[in-house]
């Protein structure tokens, strides 16, 4: 059964990679009349509008891996902006068209000899004006008790083994900054467009879960 | 300065970075943004981020004024956690708010 | 002297007024640090209501109707095991209409009726 609201449009087509599940595959839930019935009454105050929803839906749907990947992958290419981005992440990213709010954008680079992982325990905290939405691991219960006290077991099962002389650096997104790790790049990449640079960076590496894929 | 102004105005920033210090042990209600696990822990500031309106207060709807210095605090893994796996000197960097922190040389033993 | 709780007291939900809680009460989001089991790399594709109750969040906050701050105090005041059993964006839901209440954008009794309107129109059963 497909639920009906007056007030929406869903009949376009999501410019993403995965289509939206339908709303429900049978009644609907406790907070799904919630938030219809919510709608309808800021609807009905004048507080929001269908088009203002609407937007914003497509502005989150428009965020993604591919936009953090094109930022680390001029970072690698361009070394006056990767300068800029390590010093002020917020103030370079608006190269790119990025607004991070309220929020700080801190950008901590993995190098040989340190390795870096985001985390927030209290909430959900994440870069979603660069990386979009966050995966459901991140927000997890074990993810945000384990990533501060042994996130090297925690790599190891998103399969990266980061040698003991390495030091890992765990941040807790406590306040209002938000951390994007800049993996290091593959070896054997030297004369490699920002382009093609791109598709070997991947949310995970950008979160601190993975390194960037190898040529 | 008037009522306003004092409001507006930050509290002075105590700590700058390389300052050791240690997390207030305390336990108040509400809605408190400096994790459970790293209260009593000692650390190294490594960035002073500039005043910040206390969440403690904008969880209310009040504006959280004067606004508090936020530091990143760094802290060694093998100091928070008694068994820690991996090597010792990885870190913790958490942001918290001034009025957590107090020098590690003022904090109670 | 401290006495120890008769049996069977403490089955009836009465706490004994001669002990007291000796620790602060840990909110059950404030979780750093706890054991876990391993992480499940679950990821799920968004479905249109939890993107609508996202975009409401970020719509009401440029607005000026809620602060995140508020969203999570309200998230964390959630009893534990709703906070377990809700998913992500029904925690966020339910946070955003307790934000509008508090802050008499809404009332409980317009919500509660509006609530039902819809029940009854979607053909859920009471």
């Amino acid at each position: 059964m497909t639920d009906s609201h007056p007030h929406d449009h869903h009949d376009h087509a999501h410019p993403h990679r995965h289509p939206p599940r339908p709303d429900t595959d049978d009644t609907l839930g406790h907070f799904q009349i919630m938030e219809i019935a919510v709608r309808e009454l800021l609807i009905g105050k004048g507080i929001i509008t269908p088009a203002e929803i609407q937007r914003a839906i497509e502005a989150m749907d428009a965020r993604g891996e591919a936009l953090g990947a094109k930022i680390v992958a001029r970072a690698w290419t361009d070394p006056a902006f990767k300068t800029r981005l390590i010093a002020d992440g917020t103030e370079a990213v608006r190269d790119f068209g990025v607004d991070m709010g309220t929020t700080r954008l801190f950008v901590v680079e993995n190098t040989p000899t340190v390795h870096n992982m985001v985390v927030c325990t209290l909430c959900s905290c994440y870069p979603r004006m660069v990386l979009g939405l966050p995966p459901d691991w991140y927000k997890s219960r074990n993810y945000r008790r384990r990533a501060v006290r042994e996130p090297r077991a925690v790599l190891t099962e998103f399969g990266i083994v980061i040698p003991d002389g390495v030091v890992i650096r765990v941040h807790d997104s406590t306040a209002d900054m938000r951390y994007l790790v800049l993996p290091q790049r593959p070896a054997g990449t030297d004369d490699w467009s920002a382009e093609r640079l791109a598709k070997l960076i991947n949310r995970d590496a950008m979160i601190g879960v993975a390194l960037a894929r190898q040529p | 300065m008037n009522a306003r102004a004092a409001a507006n105005a930050a509290v002075t920033a105590r700590f700058k970075p390389g300052d050791a210090v240690t997390v207030r042990r305390a336990y108040p209600p509400g809605h408190i943004r400096t994790p459970w696990y790293i209260r009593g822990h000692s650390g190294t500031v490594v960035h002073a981020l500039g005043p910040f309106p206390n969440p403690e207060e904008l969880a209310y709807n009040r504006p959280g004024l004067p606004a508090q210095p936020l530091y990143r605090v760094r802290f060694r893994q093998g100091a928070v956690w008694p068994d820690y796996a991996g090597n010792p000197a990885d870190t913790l960097d958490i942001e918290i708010y001034q009025h957590w922190l107090e020098a590690e040389s003022d904090a109670a033993r | 002297m401290k006495q120890s709780l008769p049996a069977g007291l403490a089955a009836h939900g009465i706490a004994d007024n001669n002990r007291h809680m000796r620790e602060p009460i840990r909110g059950h989001h404030d979780m750093g640090g706890l054991p876990a089991g391993p992480v499940e790399r679950t990821e799920h594709d968004y479905a249109f209501w939890e993107k609508r109750v996202d975009a409401m969040n970020v719509l009401l906050a440029s607005k000026g109707h809620l602060r995140v701050d508020e969203m999570r105090k309200n998230i964390e005041a959630l009893p534990p095991d709703a906070y377990e059993r809700m998913t992500y964006y029904e925690r966020w839901m339910s946070a955003i209409a307790n934000t509008l209440l508090q802050r008499g954008v809404l009332t409980a009794d317009e919500l509660g009726r509006k609530m039902e309107e819809i029940a009854r129109r979607e053909g859920v059963a009471r």
